[in-house]
């Protein structure tokens, strides 16, 4: 049976691995290659490195850190931040990442969603995708990017099936109201969209505890889960998440040791 | 030396730095000559099954890799590899290479066809392979637990028709063949090279023991 996957989110600026509430306030927090072999060693299923700067002259720093990051582990792990062409997606798959994570630029253009798709395969386009609450959408979440700054006007659930039919691969869905709160996944709104579309759906923004991520796997729908916080600052680490998961019955990976 | 076959197939960045860190010596290459000359090969790959033969066609890989597979030279197949090895896959659909009988079939149609609800496709993350340890070639598992976990990603999956080559299989809906092998061709649906230790294990399994 597929298991339900760890990921750890990793955002990165000037080669630093970072964190923030909310989208604000950011601190560097450690070296994002050491970082994520650790993680890799903890048995995380995957990793996700964000870009936030994304700015010109830094990208070539963030570029190195996926080179080094590839050598180091043997997992997949997924790139995002600032791609804005098939030609920033062919560096960082050439630079060693499984697959991309479109957010604010495919909002501003979805073609680069059926591009890369069928360039690169549907399975390496990640659609990145923030959600605000809204009573006024009619699916009760609004679409917003850079960094959650900016209102699009776009319904989440709407977006969620335009992407998967552009080619979209998996959704990474985060929610801007439970981002670094810890306080659990918005399981309503990650149950919505994953329920509606046919790709898988990562939960993403507000896990604090393993019972978060239980809930979000289970009653909230989601193929695997993101976190962040709970991890960097060590308050748990994924041997532990995973084996409060397996407690609740929730198939996860364990990796044994290999002889 | 190895010889890691370049098909313009998605990210074979990965597969080198796997190889790397196990030290072995490979070379990347999209030259038939170097597919005849290698002591193995290497075929891995994500994409697109019709878009994929038409490349390795342009490049006469092809003929290459089926003198290859004749005269012994151990070949592992990887995720499209897997697939494009039989005779043909219902993406495109296209005609496949030939170098066992079968087809590579598609998730959702089959889902469809037997009523399966609630299933996503790609299947992708970790699942469980089965290995069947009477296999001439059960050794690619060695010194790894039973039912471990490995990377997949994929909407299609490889269907060999002869039984007798079914190596290892995993559940998704139904079970399907995750590993099928004859005698030096050997093929896997998982990403041994995204899959931990257990994928780095039989890597290497394959490159010391066959």
């Amino acid at each position: 049976m597929l298991e339900k996957r760890v990921i750890v989110c990793l955002d990165v600026r000037d080669g630093k691995t970072t964190k923030g509430i909310k989208f604000k306030g950011n601190v560097d927090i450690g070296d994002p290659v050491e970082m994520a072999r650790d993680y890799y060693e903890q048995g995380c299923d995957e990793l996700v490195f964000y870009d936030i700067t994304a700015s010109s002259e830094d990208r070539g720093i963030f570029i190195d850190v996926v080179e080094k990051v590839a050598r180091e582990i043997f997992i997949p792990f997924c790139v995002g931040g600032g791609l804005s062409g098939i030609e920033d997606i062919r560096r960082v798959i050439s630079a060693g990442a499984e697959k991309v994570s479109l957010n604010s630029q495919a909002v501003k253009n979805p073609e680069i969603i059926s591009q890369g798709a069928a360039v690169f395969g549907r399975q390496c386009i990640v659609l990145g995708m923030d959600a605000l609450k809204d009573a006024d959408m009619p699916s009760g979440y609004q679409v917003v990017i850079n960094g959650g700054r900016t209102r699009t006007g776009k319904d989440a659930l709407e977006w969620a099936l335009k992407a998967q039919e552009l080619g979209a691969g998996e959704i990474v869905l985060n929610s801007i109201d439970t981002d670094g709160v810890r306080n659990g996944y918005e399981i309503e709104l990650t149950s919505m969209i994953s329920k509606a579309v046919d790709i898988p759906v990562v939960a993403s923004g507000g896990a604090g505890r393993p019972e978060h991520l239980s809930e979000v796997l289970t009653r909230g729908h989601a193929d695997a889960a993101l976190v962040a916080s709970m991890v960097h600052y060590g308050d748990f680490s994924i041997h532990q998440i995973k084996d409060a998961l397996r407690k609740d019955g929730v198939a996860v990976r364990i990796p044994e040791e290999i002889l | 030396m190895i010889t890691v076959i370049d098909y313009d197939a998605g990210n074979l960045r990965s597969v080198e730095t796997a190889l790397e860190h196990l030290g072995a010596s490979y070379r990347v290459s999209p030259d038939p000559a170097d597919i005849a000359t290698a002591d193995k090969i290497l075929f891995p790959g994500v994409g697109e099954a019709a878009h994929a033969m038409a490349v390795l066609r342009k490049r006469g890989i092809p003929q290459a890799l089926t003198e290859a597979v004749k005269k012994g030279t151990p070949v592992l197949g990887i995720c499209i590899g897997s697939q494009i090895i039989l005779d043909a896959s219902d993406e495109g659909p296209t005609e496949c290479l030939g170098l066992e009988a079968g087809r590579a079939k598609y998730f959702s149609s089959e889902f469809q066809a037997h009523g399966i609800t609630g299933l996503k496709v790609p299947h992708m993350g970790w699942n469980q392979v089965r290995v069947n340890e009477s296999h001439p070639s059960a050794g690619l598992f060695r010194g790894i637990p039973e039912n471990s976990s490995f990377y997949f990603v994929h909407s299609y999956y490889p269907e060999p028709r002869d039984a007798s080559v079914h190596l290892a299989e995993t559940e998704y809906g139904f079970p399907f063949v995750s590993a099928y092998g004859r005698e030096n061709l050997i093929a896997c649906q998982f990403h041994p090279e995204k899959s931990g230790p257990a994928g780095l294990r039989l890597l290497d399994n394959f490159i010391r023991n066959f």
